[in-house]
């Protein structure tokens, strides 16, 4: 019997994602992977598999696959209902599927993206190490669809004993939570762009996600932030990377998102947290989030009198 | 030099005209730091961004920035000032700033949809325009926007071409383009706002190749005109 799953829904949109290709910026190509790093990385283990192993990504729920062997499976990401063969299963807990059974998830009641991790891994062919798709470059499988078929890796029987989810930690903290989202960062590379008021506005204002956000970048609705040339001088193209809120021409913020362009010539005032990013990345258009920038011990105080160089 | 921080997990080295080449200083950088602390080694036109694995190896690779800078200065003899990115008067020695190898030679058709009017801006009669672009050694100051698109600079006498005011929907892929300092080679069709010169054949990205990537930061090249791709 080989080990396959087979698509039935799949959703707005369903991604092959694993943990990405990082080490390949310097060519241009974006790290990509699965957008919220820490629910990935939670259903992978459930399953038994090596965090780095390729799940599927599913924008707002709505995925249905039958399972063409035996295998092991489980739902975690933004809360949706999941069943197995028609019957309510838990989220973030192993579930066993026998071949001929469907497993189907609903929409989220609250945020975005709902991840699914099938023991063995998702068996894609790879590409610079990944099996990721990278929604900026075309690196990587197209999205599935439905009726489409999906091999599964080999089950490493060395690995069963991540098959007690309570005995870790993160199974009960994974889930993105409701309501206001608080985004922690640190000021910097370019504070120094932006006037003591800008900087006073971006950590004060309650943000709203914009309609246009992506995998790429995450638009943020709100007031202006003023530069300290007016936006008069051009910054040299310099690396980005993931959470980097930078601030466009019109002074509204874009926090980079898991397919970041390497590098990019807008300010960069603050860059989030890993964990923030995957809250960031869970919010859906409309939400509201505050950012909390601190400065980072060790490294130079905001400036408050700025100048550019 | 200066460090800005970038995160958790990244330092940003902003680097000034006494200073080594970001390609050259992320050479030396991939050289020197021990395996598994390094995620990403990116170059750009004025800084080099270091991604670390996680908080303590940013920190000791923070720590240990200065004195990568000056080793790699002190291993290239000094100055390297890729002409035009750091100001008039920069001069470089090709040799110094990226991996040793032979050049990489593109053949390129020069019949872009800008050609006349970049000749035009640069006041240069579109001949001359194409004998400088073609007589120039360029060299890879870094790569960005699309895998495989490097930022050409020329090693002595650059020019400044402004974008165009209106970005194209869509550049085929091989188009060669000219934007503020740089040159570049558009590896598969895409938006863009740079002035179109020539188209090449020459194939820029390839996920099958074992390299995928024509040009990487460092690379040095030259174009060929030719009259059919």
């Amino acid at each position: 019997m080989s080990r396959e799953i087979q698509l039935l829904a799949t959703g707005m949109r369903t991604l092959v994602e694993d943990l990405g290709r990082a080490g390949y910026a310097h060519l241009g190509v974006p790290t990509a992977g699965a957008a919220d790093r820490a629910v990935h990385r939670l259903a992978q283990r459930l399953v038994g598999n090596d965090e780095s192993s390729a799940g599927l990504e599913c924008l707002l729920g709505g995925l249905a696959l039958r399972a063409r062997c035996h295998t092991i499976v489980a739902v975690t990401g933004a809360p949706a209902a999941v069943t197995i063969d028609g019957s309510a299963v838990a989220s973030a807990r192993p579930h066993a599927l026998a071949p001929g059974q469907v497993l189907e998830v609903g929409e989220p009641t609250h945020g975005l993206l709902v991840y699914v991790a099938l023991a063995g891994g998702v068996d894609v062919a790879p590409a610079l190490g990944s099996r990721s798709r990278d929604t900026l470059s075309g690196i990587g499988p197209d999205a599935v669809q439905p009726d489409q078929v999906l091999r599964l890796g080999e089950v490493d029987p060395a690995s069963a004993r991540s098959l007690q989810p309570d005995a870790w930690p993160l199974a009960a903290a994974a889930a993105p939570g409701e309501g206001l989202v608080r985004l922690d960062a640190t000021w910097g590379p370019r504070d120094d762009w932006f006037t003591p008021a800008a900087r006073e506005t971006l950590a004060s204002t309650t943000w709203t996600v914009r309609d246009d956000s992506d995998r790429v970048g995450t638009r943020l609705a709100g007031p202006a932030l003023e530069r300290v040339d007016g936006g008069a001088g051009e910054l040299a193209s310099e690396g980005m990377v993931r959470g980097a809120v930078q601030v466009t021409r019109a002074g509204l913020p874009v926090v980079f998102g898991v397919d970041h362009p390497t590098t990019g010539g807008y300010p960069v005032v603050a860059v989030l947290d890993p964990r923030s990013c995957d809250r960031l990345a869970q919010c859906r258009p409309g939400d509201q989030v505050v950012i909390r920038p601190r400065t980072l011990p060790g490294s130079r105080a905001p400036v408050k009198q700025a100048g550019l160089k | 030099m200066e460090l800005r921080p970038v995160g958790l997990e990244a330092v940003l080295v902003e680097l000034g005209a006494d200073d080594p080449t970001p390609a050259r200083l992320a050479e030396v950088v991939r050289e020197s730091v021990g395996g598994g602390v390094l995620v990403e080694v990116v170059p750009a036109a004025r800084t080099l961004l270091v991604v670390a694995r996680d908080v303590e190896a940013r920190q000791s690779v923070a720590r240990a920035l200065p004195r990568l800078v000056a080793q790699a200065a002190a291993e290239s003899g000094g100055l390297r000032d890729p002409a035009g990115l750091r100001g008039p008067g920069g001069q470089s020695d090709p040799a110094e700033v990226g991996p040793q190898g032979d050049p990489v030679t593109l053949r390129v058709v020069y019949d872009g949809a800008d050609l006349d009017a970049v000749a035009q801006l640069l006041g240069r009669s579109r001949e001359a325009l194409v004998r400088w672009h073609a007589q120039t050694a360029w060299t890879v100051q870094f790569c960005g926007f699309a895998p495989g698109f490097g930022y050409l600079t020329a090693d002595e006498g650059g020019v400044d071409v402004p974008r165009l005011e209106q970005p194209r929907t869509r550049v085929p892929a091989g188009a060669v383009g000219l934007a503020g300092p740089c040159c570049g080679v558009y590896p598969r069709a895409s938006p863009g706002g740079w002035q179109l010169i020539g188209r090449t054949d020459a194939v820029l990205w390839d996920l099958d190749r074992p390299d995928p990537a024509l040009l990487a930061p460092g690379t040095r090249v030259r174009f060929e005109p030719v009259r059919q791709a």
